[in-house]
């Protein structure tokens, strides 16, 4: 099922958690609502169920417009962050239950249900655990019963809230691996909100990545990592460094001195770049400065470098250094950017 | 040398033996003296004729059409209390609206006011001087000195108690598993009878419990708004007081006996609902 989400806004008490939010969602893609904390990513999640409702714009369930029929008109598949397993239930009863409330005339006849009941449990890899109640469960496997549940009713689009957020790194590692192969069999449209980037990136066809109530950039792993289209997603994606620049006459200018990279229109703004994108070099033109310390980070060294022209304040900034020449501290360590971007102000 | 010196690792939070001891003396001095000493007088003082004298006090005519009232009145007071309880607690705890704090402070507001003075209130409001008082009269309908106020008095008195219990109940288990049960399909009504009522159960059970123990012992509101009519409206709070000023011992501390009898049955239930369900009985989750 294809969404369409056109100039969402929310807003609760004249706050506005949602500005014009737009996105088109493909049919059987897998997407990822990315950002910090009160970006509105878990609002935009809720809209689309019909847990809230915007203040205005539309929602379009392929050619429907969804916008003002109800939860459970919208015949979506919901994974709450917590679960919001019915303790109450068992296993098979949570499972069945939103084929057990549906009206007399679309309700499935009792043996029916609990045959799709166990084949959704050997969907998600829990047989025999039918009658478990959900605080004998693991948090992963009560993260796979949620999702079993929601896709009791057949959903036509599947949302997941911080589907891994209560679980361990180990588990969190194999369930997303599981989701992932989940949806490449059932090709559910899916969407999935996280404030890890690398569940994102692993994880979705396409990243929504969002910071206070708007959409900063849509795309690919590659897209939002390699080619940040704002200086919100640059920061928020992967490490990164950023420096206050001029560019003149071609020459990208730090603190006045050129630092031997350039641009072709001149401005000013912010230079952003990746420790991993980076030269130590010995030309006069570079970025210089003191190292204040340096950390082993898994396969590579980062070494972190407070770099000021004379008289200036310092800007501290993280560069990649090789791992078998360790660099010492309080030396002057030049380098320069080989792949970065300058954000106008 | 290690072995010589024993050393006492104690909890930061642990007492001394002897502040202990004082600590569980005086409580017990305490409770001994001011609920067990009394509860003993009850049954030793309706028994002191015998058997037959108590049963004789209880198979009265008057003393039997109080426990009849008493009774009617709880069985009208206790559900609808458990209605209105439900519905508050519903609103102030999934709902959020303005005058919510206002609305929280109303329910509480029959424990902070002398039940002499909520029986008053009815006086007034359905007196011969009021307005709805002849009103109501020139239908028949007599509220004041008969059972109808002695209904409304209790009602007003035990209201607070299911709401009490069930808000900071259903506060904490917030609105997720109704959101859950709504995605999947389920109408409001579905979701209230599989899932919240599920869930609340024995905060439920308690907040009755505790509402019919008040209801059934009410003194002070319902002895304004009773007209203490004998056999007719006295409860079984009134005829004790009744009987005693009559210097009807026996008789008064038998009915009185009913009453610390069903306190006593109501703890024995509560106990046993709190060791069965855990804490979660008493207002937290099971």
């Amino acid at each position: 099922m294809e969404v369409k989400i056109n100039n969402i806004r929310k807003e609760f008490d004249r706050f506005a958690a949602l500005h014009d939010v737009s996105l088109n969602i493909a049919s059987g893609e897998l997407i990822a609502l990315l950002g910090p904390s009160g970006s509105g990513k878990t609002t935009l999640l809720r809209l689309i169920a019909g847990l809230d409702f915007p203040t205005a714009g539309q929602i379009f369930f392929g050619e429907e417009d969804a916008s003002h029929h109800s939860v459970q008109d919208r015949n979506v598949g919901f994974v709450f962050q917590h679960y919001a397993l019915f303790r109450h239930m068992t296993v098979a009863q949570n499972i069945g239950f939103g084929l057990k409330v549906r009206p007399s005339a679309s309700r499935p006849p009792k043996s029916e249900i609990k045959k799709r009941v166990s084949d959704l449990l050997d969907m998600v890899q829990l047989s025999g655990l039918e009658n478990r109640y959900p605080n004998q469960l693991s948090g992963g496997q009560r993260q796979r019963v949620a999702l079993a549940r929601a896709m009791a009713i057949e959903p036509r689009i599947l949302l997941l809230d911080e589907p891994f957020g209560a679980l361990d790194a180990k588990v969190r590692k194999e369930l997303r691996r599981w989701l992932r192969e989940f949806h490449d069999r059932t090709g559910h449209t899916t969407v999935f909100v996280t404030h890890d980037q690398e569940e994102a990136l692993e994880l979705a066809d396409r990243v929504v990545v969002m910071s206070q109530g708007k959409i900063e950039q849509v795309g690919s792993a590659d897209d939002v990592y390699d080619r940040p289209q704002s200086p919100f997603v640059f920061s928020f994606i992967g490490e990164s460094s950023h420096l206050p620049v001029e560019v003149k006459d071609g020459a990208v200018l730090f603190q006045g001195e050129p630092i031997g990279i350039s641009q072709g229109s001149d401005s000013a703004g912010d230079l952003f770049f990746r420790p991993e994108d980076v030269v130590l070099t010995d030309e006069r033109e570079a970025l210089s400065g003191k190292v204040t310390a340096s950390r082993r980070l898994a396969g590579t060294r980062i070494a972190e470098i407070d770099i000021a022209n004379n008289g200036h304040a310092p800007f501290h900034v993280e560069v990649e250094v090789p791992l078998h020449a360790p660099i010492e501290l309080g030396s002057e360590a030049r380098f320069r950017p080989t792949r970065w971007k300058i954000f106008t102000k | 040398m290690s072995e010589n010196r024993r050393i006492l690792f104690r909890n930061p939070a642990d007492e001394s033996f002897t502040t202990k001891l004082v600590l569980v003396c005086l409580s017990l001095v305490f409770l001994g003296f001011f609920l067990f000493l009394p509860l003993v007088v009850v049954f030793v003082e309706a028994f002191r004729k015998g058997g037959e004298a108590y049963y004789e006090a209880l198979a009265e005519p008057d003393a039997w059409a109080a426990i009849r009232l008493t009774l009617t009145v709880a069985a009208i007071a206790v559900p609808l209390n458990l209605v209105f309880g439900l519905a508050a607690s519903w609103a102030i705890a999934k709902f959020e609206f303005k005058g919510k704090a206002f609305l929280t402070t109303l329910i509480d507001l029959p424990f902070s006011i002398s039940p002499v003075i909520s029986g008053l209130v009815y006086v007034l409001l359905f007196g011969t001087g009021s307005l709805l008082g002849p009103w109501l009269k020139s239908y028949g309908i007599e509220v004041l000195f008969a059972v109808p106020g002695i209904v409304l008095a209790t009602v007003f008195v035990t209201f607070p108690f299911v709401a009490r219990e069930l808000i900071p109940l259903m506060q904490d288990q917030g609105t997720g598993d109704e959101e859950a049960a709504l995605s999947l399909g389920a109408s409001g009504w579905q979701t209230f009878w599989y899932v919240t009522l599920p869930n609340i159960k024995w905060g439920l059970l308690y907040g009755v419990l505790l509402c019919n123990a008040r209801a059934m012992g009410e003194f002070g509101a319902v002895s304004v708004v009773s007209g203490r009519i004998r056999g007719l409206t006295n409860t079984m709070p009134l005829h004790v007081e009744i009987l005693y000023n009559e210097y009807n011992m026996v008789a008064a501390f038998a009915v009185a006996s009913l009453l610390a009898l069903l306190a006593l049955v109501t703890l024995a239930l509560k106990t046993f609902l709190e060791l069965r369900f855990g804490a979660g009985a008493a207002g937290g989750r099971h």
